[in-house]
């Protein structure tokens, strides 16, 4: 039977999704629901100095109001990692004072029998405040900026070797300039949605989010309540892209009001909520300092970051992660500042830190690669790091020339012209530009049950969840591989924090975390099977070594005589059993630390741990030394670009990426994860931006209509490219995650074509009409 | 969104005379009130639905000229053969806007009263003159990169920001209103308000009054016409500025004109300096961007959206070259 993993298989959700049948958090309707909506802040900093809710209290159908006079007490989440749970505001749990540290920060959460009532009545909340100065403005507070001492999971904030500044000074050719990125919106399409409710002292919980062991991680430590006792399901999950990695207030207080009103309570945030308190990409100035001698070679490589926090949290865009790797060179410094500002608090969106990094990096690399009159391609050849520098270790797997030279001939890279400005058709300038690609490959410690039944179905249970990546699809065929059956015959669920732990959806990480769990899982369920065989003087395998036998197909079979066996259902109904079940839990973390809190696993996931000492899968993929090693895949953008010098427009008219990210599991949804990404990359170059008010730091731009991302007419025709070979350091599956990879270097490759179509080169993104006329 | 009573009325007569009310606003496609309710920005009392009215047809008048019913589908309009053939502008302009399923919504007596999109008018807490008349206008000294600089005021600086209404201004449209007290045929120049002192009014509808048609002039030239809008996404935006152009020509001269610009005034935005510079001039990109020179001489910037002022005059040009071209 041929491998089922790797074929451009249909999403097993996809007529669910279609068919609108998926439930989503917000889609759940208890008996006696009660709607939760917010009422936010419309102050940067400040005091509640009165709270007058009697006009909202009189509406007929209003069954409660809460705020921080009224609120049950939280407690300080004892968890920092988002995979045990991130809350994204340590220090403003929601309602427990007056004070508030920015617009939309939230006041107020009104219930009511219907939705209709609970939206009226929060408007007549009125909030009277006592108004402080605010700092808000990136640029014009640098001076208070600091260096933090570590980013989100204990990553290095400062890096260096060897000496850059006097490297960079005594440099033949250098290249210093300041890339800028503005504020980003995650904007998925399913807002943040809680559903809560109460059954004495247990909390049931429906929340969208892509940490469903996290989340109810929080929940218990937040509100008191033994993890035991609160179970949350997040089954299908509308996008995050990062808003929902971490958690927000809205989720505990959706928990807190079902208290407060001992009713089930609904709380979604609105549109415009989404853009205050669930997390955004800071703005970023980030300065860059290549030196290098006349070859290009680089002698000195400098990335000075400053991004934004908040007054109630910290946390670090670390867009110079990917600089202290990516070329080879003695001399190298990477540093990163914050200023803390009356915003919300940042967090991880798609590829934080190499997202923006990338774009300033392999801006300044083309921009240098100009200046020596070089190809670009030909200047990051010169500089091909064989080795990851920064921690002297071997790359696990890295093929990235071939993917410089597939893209290049897919786009057609000599039909460039070197010299800007010069290659007309029509209205239009035409332009060519090529970047990097990069983002590490994390995997860390997840568990799986798998059962096989007697009627030769299988399952596979695992509390990671799929955000719209295609995680149930993937697993499915890495479990039916495992199994010995064919794909229709197995059920991956996820979304369940009953079931065993398995990753967050962070850091490109389910793919080569959960993989090699649910297929130790599946191997030891088959495992069993063959054991129970051996011993079953019924069956034609009675007697046989373990290492003789083989499955597929549904069946258990000589490796020598495929003839000889039987299969799953009669083996197990002729032995009286229902099914048989492994757990697994793999240990394996390419993290720098571990989970600060390991204990959210729970009891399933000890038994998983004791039973995976003897799953020889496991043991197997354990023994694996990976201390040499970093972990990383890369690719290669090219795009070509139109650009109407007159009307300053851009239209990216090709975009082609040649990812090396290990073996794919899934062509189809592998291709739809890069074009994600890209997407979300010709966003970042040509049009998001979250604007400010100048003069109070209020959020202005907060909805679709107003934060623009790409409509399909922005979107040209793509071509992905993967290498397809497999890591077989990460894992015995081969795959590295690539939810982020998508949209490192894309933005750069725009704005190189830009500069190559115009020979103007804007760096303060996003690159739109008036920054080009 | 605050309680309201629903009602719905089958003819124009039960619409007009349940319209005098304070609070009552009328609900055709409903695009742009709807989400204007949810938002707090509009609270009527009662909506009366009209779509029951008849006023969907599509006629070509005796004289050359068309008569659009009121709840004419954007969509619909835009794709009718005689627009297409006689009022290409007014085509284009229609498919630049939205996006299809709104367009398929939105009807044309809508479209002339969609109400601006000016970030703050939409945003909770910041003081603005349309929103909450004598509160002030952020704008002026905010974050303004999309407002307007022609037709702004002290109070206000928001743009209209109707794609259709810039042809319609261009080919002289009538509106064809009822009341009370009878009928009214109001120019198009005449139904849009400047912001002035009171940017709150926004059009010269009375409260009993109710759209019942638009009708087009006989022009027999603007079969030649193009609108050209240039925004921050390809699709689905308003515009940063855009032109509805339709040119008469004659042995290589400009024998009539007519010039609108979107997206960058306070009401759909009529270009006449720049008519009179054509008009009669020879037809040439010199003509073209003397014209849009004289079209933006009155404008006005403000801290982010001064790149409108040239970024308006190209787009003129563009669209005029566009015509220019056209056999």
């Amino acid at each position: 039977m041929s491998e089922i993993t790797g074929m451009p298989v249909d999403r097993v959700d996809a007529r669910l999704k279609v068919t609108g049948a998926a439930t989503y958090s917000a889609e759940y309707y208890p008996k006696n629901l009660t709607y939760g909506v917010l009422v936010t802040s419309t102050i940067p900093k400040g005091r509640i100095k009165n709270i007058n809710s009697s006009q909202a209290e009189r509406l007929k159908g209003v069954v409660g109001i809460m705020t921080y006079k009224n609120s049950p007490t939280l407690h300080f989440p004892q968890s920092s990692d988002p995979g045990g749970g991130k809350f994204g505001e340590k220090d403003l749990l929601p309602l427990q004072n007056d004070r508030i540290f920015y617009d939309g920060q939230i006041v107020a959460v009104v219930m009511a029998d219907t939705f209709e009532v609970a939206e009226h009545a929060a408007s007549l909340v009125k909030m009277e405040y006592e108004v402080d100065q605010p700092v808000f403005d990136l640029e014009k507070n640098i001076s208070q900026s600091y260096k933090p001492a570590s980013s989100l999971g204990g990553g290095a904030a400062q890096e260096s070797r060897g000496d850059a500044d006097a490297n960079f000074q005594n440099a033949a050719a250098k290249l210093n300039e300041t890339y800028t990125t503005p504020v980003y919106h995650h904007n998925a399409m399913e807002p943040h949605a809680t559903v809560a409710e109460w059954t004495g002292d247990k909390l049931m919980v429906y929340d969208a989010t892509q940490s469903v062991a996290g989340s109810k991680n929080l929940l218990s430590s937040m509100l008191g309540v033994p993890a035991e006792k609160v179970k949350l399901i997040s089954l299908y999950i509308g996008g995050g892209f990062g808003s929902k990695g971490f958690s927000w207030p809205n989720t505990v207080l959706a928990a807190m009001a079902a208290k407060v009103v001992n009713r089930p309570v609904k709380l979604v945030l609105r549109r415009q909520q989404m853009f205050t308190t669930a997390g955004r990409r800071s703005q970023t100035i980030q300065k860059i300092s290549l030196g290098a001698d006349n070859t290009g070679k680089l002698n000195a490589i400098k990335h000075d970051t400053t991004s934004e926090s908040s007054f109630v949290d910290e946390f670090v865009e670390t867009a110079g992660v990917a600089t202290s790797m990516l070329y080879s060179s003695p001399n190298v410094e990477v540093s990163h500042s914050l200023v803390r500002l009356n915003k919300g608090t940042p967090c991880p969106m798609r590829a934080p830190g190499e997202a923006p990094g990338t774009y300033a990096l392999e801006v300044a690399m083309d921009e240098l690669a100009i200046q020596l009159k070089m190809d670009p391609i030909q200047l990051r050849l010169v500089n091909y790091a064989d080795m990851e520098e920064q921690k002297k270790k071997q790359f696990s797997s890295k093929n990235l020339k071939e993917c410089y030279q597939r893209g290049a001939d897919a786009i057609g890279w000599s039909e460039r012209k070197a010299e800007p400005g010069t290659n007309r058709d029509g209205n239009y300038m035409v332009g060519y530009g090529m970047a990097t690609a990069t983002y590490p490959a994390n995997r860390s410690a997840s568990s799986a049950k798998a059962t096989i039944y007697a009627d030769g179905n299988a399952e596979i249970l695992c509390a990671t969840q799929d955000i719209g990546t295609g995680t149930y699809t993937i697993m499915t065929q890495a479990a039916a591989d495992a199994f010995g059956l064919p794909i229709e015959k197995v059920t991956v669920k996820l979304g369940d924090s009953d079931y065993p732990k398995g990753a967050n959806s962070g850091g490109s990480q389910v793919t080569a975390s959960v993989g090699p769990a649910i297929r130790a899982a599946a191997l030891g369920a088959v495992n069993k099977l063959t054991k129970m065989a051996i011993a079953d003087v019924n069956s034609p395998l009675h007697g046989r070594k373990e290492e003789e036998i083989m499955a597929g197909n549904g069946r258990i079979y000589l490796k020598d005589n495929p003839d000889k066996g039987e299969d799953y259902i009669r083996l197990l109904s002729r032995n009286n059993m229902q099914k048989v079940e492994a757990l697994a839990k793999t240990n394996v973390s390419t993290r720098q630390q571990q989970e600060s809190n390991p204990a959210a696993a729970g009891s399933a996931d000890a038994k998983a741990e004791e039973e995976s000492k003897t799953n020889a899968a496991v043991q197997e993929d354990e023994k694996t030394d990976r201390k040499p090693y970093a972990f990383h895949s890369f690719g290669a953008q090219f795009v070509k670009v139109l650009v109407d010098p007159q009307l300053g427009t851009v239209k990216v008219d090709r975009a082609v990426a040649v990812m090396d990210i290990g073996k794919v599991m899934n062509l189809k949804t592998a291709k739809n994860q890069i074009m994600g990404g890209m997407v979300f990359g010709i966003g970042m170059a040509l049009m998001e931006e979250t604007a400010y008010d100048p003069n109070n730091g209020r959020v202005v731009t907060r909805d679709l209509a107003q934060y623009l991302v790409p409509v399909n007419a922005d979107i040209p025709k793509f071509e992905v490219q993967f290498i397809d070979k497999p890591d077989t350091i990460i894992s015995p599956i081969g795959a590295r995650g690539i939810g982020e990879i998508g949209i490192t270097g894309i933005t750069a490759a725009i704005n190189n074509a830009i500069y190559n179509a115009t020979g103007k080169r804007v760096r303060d993104l996003p690159v739109t009409p008036d920054k080009l006329i | 969104m605050e309680p309201f009573k629903f009602t719905r009325a089958n003819d124009q007569h039960s619409a007009i005379s349940s319209m005098g009310g304070n609070g009552v606003k009328v609900i055709a496609g409903g695009t742009n009130l709807i989400d204007l309710m949810k938002l707090d920005i509009e609270k009527p009392s009662q909506l009366v639905d009209i779509n029951n009215l008849k006023l969907q047809t599509i006629e070509t008048l005796p004289n050359g000229g068309m008569r659009i019913g009121a709840l004419v589908k954007n969509s619909d309009l835009a794709y009718h053969p005689d627009v297409i053939t006689k009022y290409l502008v007014l085509s284009e302009a229609l498919l630049s806007g939205a996006s299809p399923q709104l367009r398929n919504m939105a009807t044309v007596g809508g479209n002339l009263l969609q109400r601006t999109r000016c970030p703050y008018f939409y945003n909770e807490g910041f003081p603005c003159n349309k929103k909450n008349p004598g509160s002030g206008c952020s704008a002026i000294d905010g974050y303004n990169r999309n407002n307007a600089i022609l037709g702004t005021s002290a109070q206000c600086i928001a743009t209209h920001p109707s794609d259709m209404c810039v042809a319609m201004a261009a080919l002289g449209a009538v509106i064809h209103v009822q009341g009370i007290k009878g009928t009214r045929a109001i120019p198009f120049n005449e139904f849009h308000l400047l912001p002035g002192n009171t940017p709150h009014r926004e059009n010269t509808l009375r409260q009993d009054e109710l759209i019942i048609a638009v009708e087009l002039p006989p022009i027999s030239y603007a079969g030649r016409s193009h609108y050209l809008k240039v925004r921050d996404r390809s699709s689905y935006e308003f515009a940063l500025a855009s032109a509805a152009v339709a040119l008469n020509f004659d042995n290589g001269r400009i024998k009539e004109a007519r010039v609108a610009f979107g997206g960058i005034g306070t009401k759909p935005w009529r270009a006449i300096l720049a008519e009179k510079v054509l008009t009669g001039a020879i037809a040439s990109e010199q003509t073209y961007r003397t014209a849009a020179e004289a079209a933006l001489s009155e404008a006005k910037s403000y801290k982010h959206n001064a790149f409108k002022i040239e970024l308006a005059k190209r787009t003129l040009v563009r669209a005029l070259t566009t015509v220019g071209g056209m056999s």
